[in-house]
């Protein structure tokens, strides 16, 4: 089980979040002409790391925020918890 | 090579089993061979058979961290199936299944393949309808289903909950007679011991740390057990593909996800086909030693660690107690979790890469296990012949680009869009 500190409400039990990929990705800027490649790389292309991973998760079952967590994807330990707007 | 049988059985009985030759041998690496192939498992394995058997390419080596045969094809759910409705994935995997029925006598070791059924259960009008088009896809290549109402699945699942006041009541199902399950790790040991009785040289506790490239052309890899040169190199690495590739300075369309599988205690004969819950991710079968094997949804998040957490187990097991009440009763005797190299249309790639002599064979999701043979057979054509076979043109790694994707079931790493 993992326990995420959520940032807005404190430490909860892993069922009250659901998962939402590499927070490290950023989508292209609105309106901005990008190659499919650009594309390619947004919707796609994952590093998937083993080690620390910068993940976004959404308390759903709590606040409903969407937060960011660094995990370490081999051993599950959590470092870190940032508000979805804050940088690491 | 030693031929297995009854007689060679009877014959080494009298001396004690003390003449049995090895299996496979311990080779130490040469300097350099026309092909490499990293990963030991079930993929890897049936390349380097492949190559020897259909395009005589004998000089190869398969490299492998551990020892062979201990990543998902020694721990899997063990289902064979081809019921899929698009015609990449369905003439992949009955081309599949035709080497599935001939694989004990063509490895001379018994897979113990057993086509028992797999029935997809519907549990709507609309499913109903889904998966009458999926049959009737699947008929259009050469796949044997049968549509089934609800009367005619409770002769064949009596256990199941046929009550009417269940949340998601069985209206029918879908059922291709000819899939089944066989014996995961007989398979990796099958073809260990012909591909190294071709030649083949099975390395195993051998690290690779690196490769060697020069203007984008392959020229080997360099290991824990020193550097090996190769014309043409095969990933077949499941899992840690990624891992590989960030030494390749390459970035896929996959993640690594935790998958996790358990099984009961064994009991007497109850089930003897493999069933799916058709209202979240459940399916069943009963093993020959009476065990009930069960799996279901990924863990959901990226993931090395090759153990699950309970939340996951205990939501699946929820799904399968709905179908099989009786499920329950029992007691878990093991569970466990593998990493599963998730690709982004939930279909696999199989294909060559932008560098010169490097072959790329990932992506497998849930279902690496069934697609072995083909997977393998398709891959080694793709090496030899440096072009990708007709049966594995679809999977390509430039789909994610040009839009073909593969969507089966629009389940690939993020599972809660289903």
């Amino acid at each position: 089980m993992l326990h995420i500190k959520c940032p807005h409400c404190g430490l909860r039990s892993q069922n009250e979040f659901s998962y939402g990929g590499d927070a490290s990705v950023k989508r292209p800027e609105l309106n901005k002409e990008i190659s499919d490649q650009d594309w390619d790389n947004y919707v796609y292309l994952r590093k998937s790391p083993r080690g620390k991973h910068l993940e976004l998760w959404q308390h759903i079952s709590g606040c409903r925020q969407w937060i960011k967590v660094e995990r370490d994807t081999l051993t599950h330990e959590i470092f870190k918890t940032l508000k979805a707007n804050e940088e690491v | 090579m030693q031929k297995y049988s009854v007689f060679s059985l009877v014959k080494n009985a009298f001396k004690g089993h003390k003449d049995w030759e090895v299996a496979w041998k311990d080779p130490t690496p040469k300097a350099e061979y026309d092909v490499i192939i990293i990963g030991g498992g079930g993929h890897g394995l049936a390349t380097a058979y492949y190559l020897a058997k259909e395009h005589n390419i004998t000089k190869v080596a398969i490299i492998e961290k551990g020892w062979i045969g201990g990543g998902n094809v020694g721990r899997n759910t063990t289902i064979i199936r081809s019921n899929y409705m698009h015609d990449e994935n369905g003439l992949f995997s009955e081309f599949g299944m035709d080497l599935w029925r001939n694989m004990s006598l063509d490895l001379n070791f018994n897979v113990m393949f057993s086509p028992r059924g797999i029935i997809n259960l519907a549990h709507s009008d609309a499913q109903m309808n889904a998966y009458s088009r999926r049959g009737n896809s699947m008929r259009l290549n050469g796949i044997d289903a049968v549509l089934l109402d609800r009367e005619e699945v409770k002769k064949i699942i009596p256990m199941a909950d046929f009550s009417e006041n269940v949340r998601f009541p069985i209206f029918g199902g879908l059922m291709q007679p000819s899939a089944g399950t066989a014996r995961h790790d007989a398979v990796a040991w099958g073809y260990a011991r012909q591909a190294d009785s071709m030649g083949v040289d099975i390395i195993q506790n051998c690290e690779v740390t690196g490769f060697n490239i020069t203007n984008g052309k392959i020229l080997g890899i360099r290991t824990s057990k020193g550097e090996i040169k190769a014309k043409k190199i095969g990933l077949c690495v499941a899992g840690s593909t990624n891992i590989l590739a960030e030494k390749l300075n390459m970035t896929l369309p996959i993640e690594t996800h935790l998958l996790q599988a358990c099984v009961s205690e064994p009991i007497k004969p109850i089930l003897d086909n493999v069933v799916t819950f058709g209202a979240g991710h459940f399916y069943c079968s009963q093993s020959d030693k009476g065990e009930m094997v069960m799996g279901g949804d990924l863990d959901g998040y990226n993931s090395y660690a090759q153990r699950g957490n309970l939340p996951t187990l205990q939501h699946v097991l929820t799904e399968g107690i709905a179908m099989f009440p009786f499920l329950s009763k029992l007691k878990m005797l093991r569970t466990w979790g593998g990493i599963m190299d998730m690709s982004m249309d939930g279909s696999p790639i199989i294909d060559k890469t932008h560098i010169e002599g490097l072959y790329l064979n990932c992506g497998w999701c849930y279902g690496g296990f069934k697609a072995t043979p083909a997977s393998g057979w398709t891959f080694a054509h793709t090496i030899a012949q440096d072009k990708p076979h007709t049966l594995n043109e679809g999977y390509s790694l430039k789909r994610f680009n040009t839009g073909h994707l593969i969507d089966e079931k629009g389940l690939g790493t993020k599972t809660w869009i289903s």
